[in-house]
């Protein structure tokens, strides 16, 4: 079981607010993803959750027992952190072992679980070797391991991809997403990267300044963000946000169409540009579109590819449906 | 090309040479010392006997004789080795507190502690000394241990703040979600982690343990005076007797010369740690 309640959770350090009070409700089994730019609180948040951080004021109960005070080993959590954080001293086997050595576990246990955990992450080959002698995947499947035979009530995982390339992090991204998928236990993961949570989250929980913009599935925050904010921060590339007399014309104080939902030509169309840099992916054409006179630049997304070039004129026409107005206070308007 | 070759030609020979000269500098009175331990105390003075003289060990049956030397080895063992375990005691949590567990003062209370070292030695002479006498415990390896623990707690606990500062936080909080106590992260973290740091820093003190003198000769006497006392007994009044007091000398560095020949690696680790990097 891993229901985790946060209420009124507050992070003061020194005059600095980091945490302005927040209210959050995570359900067992469910995997959640913090994400928001650096400094927002996100890992802050994390640590609160594992009592590595104290609370200002709040509380934090897990499976309905309050455990604000409780030192971090005694809340059941596991953690995997950014750095892997594993004992450099120690090799893979007894990195796995140890949280089990220090609950007094028996030999014979140990052993089953190291086993186990070793054949399910690929390091049976890697038992006998020491940290410093395995790759930066490798590592970060030890301390996934060393987290896994506790056995815990909830993963915490705190940013645990940003030290690995780009090849690699898709990889472990599919193999924690199968975990817990295997596991069915709550899994909390922070990230910067939008596209790691639009990607594995049930739950994500979008954050600024230490405050909850919206929390939803990744599609209600796609289809339906609840300001500006989140608008701009989630989807890639991100969505074109238009003030002025054309958001006026909607009603609106801001208009938000993301690159996707808007057409092209090169002879009629809503809005006229000029073609600046266009990125091609190979399925997808990004291009850059300046002068448009709405906003300095637009990105539109393609399908396929397009016969235009740097400094042509091009039409742009907005899918009326997918349209997102926003309010003078930045809220979404229904 | 030509000079750029002659100049590297030039120092491959000037440097070792200067290198050479240097040593020979600083080595040359331990070497004299060493010398002169194995003359009479009339040959010891005579120029022309410097390096021809015929070699005695009158002054070393002369000293296990008459001065109990091994009465003043073992004072010197017991105070530096105690004083160097209770100093690493006090040390190891301070700093790892320290390094872990920073507050805003933890700065400050750093430089204050270095601060401690400025002062000189001579100012809380005779406070320490009355005190000494009022409690009685002057005279007694006790108030050596803690004197020599005092001295160089400051010391001990910058290197092994430096030390702990290079061990990732990360891994004592990961050893505190695994459910170590403060006491476990020591054992299991902290001590494997900084083995080599604790190690220099335990030596270094214990050589400064051993070689201290302005406090050792002046809170003690008779029954706790270390092997700087013999050395500092065996000096002025009686006249210059350079023979006997070499030989006092010689068997009183002899220890810490061989343990530091040993432990150069550590030393040298120890002393330039942070620094290069």
């Amino acid at each position: 079981m891993g229901r985790i309640q946060l209420d009124k959770v507050n992070k003061v350090f020194g005059d600095v607010e980091v945490i302005p009070p927040l209210d959050l409700s995570i359900e067992d089994g469910e995997f959640v993803v913090f994400v928001g730019p650096s400094g927002c609180g996100k890992s802050t948040l994390l640590r609160m959750i594992a009592g590595l951080e104290d609370l200002t004021t709040g509380a934090i109960a897990i499976d309905g027992g309050d455990v604000t005070e409780v030192p971090p080993s005694k809340r059941g959590l596991a953690m995997v952190f950014q750095s892997y954080a594993l004992y450099p001293h120690m090799t893979v086997r007894k990195n796995i072992a140890f949280p089990m050595r220090m609950a007094g576990i028996d030999e014979a246990t140990q052993k089953a679980k190291i086993d186990a955990a070793a054949k399910s992450l690929n390091l049976t080959d890697y038992l006998d070797r020491k940290p410093g002698q395995l790759s930066g995947g490798q590592r970060q499947r030890v301390a996934i391991g060393r987290a896994i035979v506790r056995e815990p009530a909830a993963f915490l995982f705190d940013e645990p991809l940003s030290n690995l390339d780009a090849a690699l992090r898709v990889g472990m991204r599919l193999e924690i997403m199968e975990l817990h998928k295997k596991l069915a236990t709550t899994m909390i993961y922070v990230t910067h990267d939008q596209v790691e949570a639009m990607t594995m989250a049930d739950k994500i929980v979008v954050l600024q300044a230490g405050v909850i913009e919206q929390v939803g599935s990744p599609l209600e925050l796609y289809h339906a963000p609840r300001n500006k904010f989140v608008a701009g921060f989630i989807g890639s590339p991100k969505m074109n946000l238009i003030e002025g007399p054309e958001a006026a014309k909607h009603d609106a104080n801001t208009i938000g169409i993301r690159p996707e939902h808007l057409t092209v030509s090169t002879t009629e169309g809503t809005w006229k540009g000029r073609v600046g840099v266009a990125e091609h992916l190979g399925s997808d054409t990004f291009i850059h579109v300046h002068d448009t006179g709405l906003m300095d630049m637009m990105t539109v997304r393609i399908t396929g590819d397009i016969a235009v070039k740097h400094g042509d004129d091009i039409y742009l026409t907005p899918l009326a449906d997918q349209m997102h107005r926003f309010g003078a206070d930045g809220l979404r308007i229904a | 090309m030509a000079i750029v070759a002659e100049t590297t030609k030039f120092s491959k020979v000037a440097w070792p040479v200067l290198a050479w000269i240097v040593a020979l500098v600083f080595f040359f009175p331990i070497f004299w010392m060493v010398f002169t331990s194995f003359k009479t105390d009339a040959d010891a003075v005579k120029p022309e006997f410097l390096f021809r003289f015929t070699p005695t060990l009158e002054n070393y049956t002369n000293m296990t004789d008459n001065y109990d030397y091994w009465r003043f080895a073992t004072n010197s063992i017991i105070t530096s080795v105690s004083a160097t375990l209770l100093c690493l005691f006090v040390s190891v949590p301070c700093a790892y507190a320290m390094a872990f567990n920073p507050s805003r003062g933890t700065k400050d209370i750093l430089m204050w502690m270095l601060s401690t070292k400025m002062l000189p030695a001579a100012a809380v002479l005779y406070p320490m000394i009355f005190m000494a006498k009022s409690l009685g415990i002057y005279d007694t390896r006790f108030v050596v241990i803690l004197v020599l623990t005092l001295i160089n707690l400051p010391i001990a606990i910058w290197m092994l703040f430096t030390y702990f500062k290079d061990i990732p936080k990360d891994i004592i909080e990961a050893g505190q979600m695994d459910g170590l106590t403060t006491w476990g992260e020591v054992k299991e973290i902290l001590v494997p982690l900084a083995w080599g740091g604790i190690a220099s820093t335990a030596l270094l003190i214990f050589i400064f343990c051993w070689n201290e003198a302005y406090w050792t000769v002046r809170l003690t006497t008779f029954n706790a005076a270390t092997l700087s006392t013999l050395i500092e007994g065996n000096r002025a009044p009686e006249g210059l007797f350079f023979g006997r007091l070499s030989a006092v000398s010689t068997a009183a560095v002899g220890p810490i010369v061989v343990l530091g020949w040993f432990c150069q690696k550590q030393l040298v680790q120890g002393l330039t740690f942070g620094a290069v990097k």
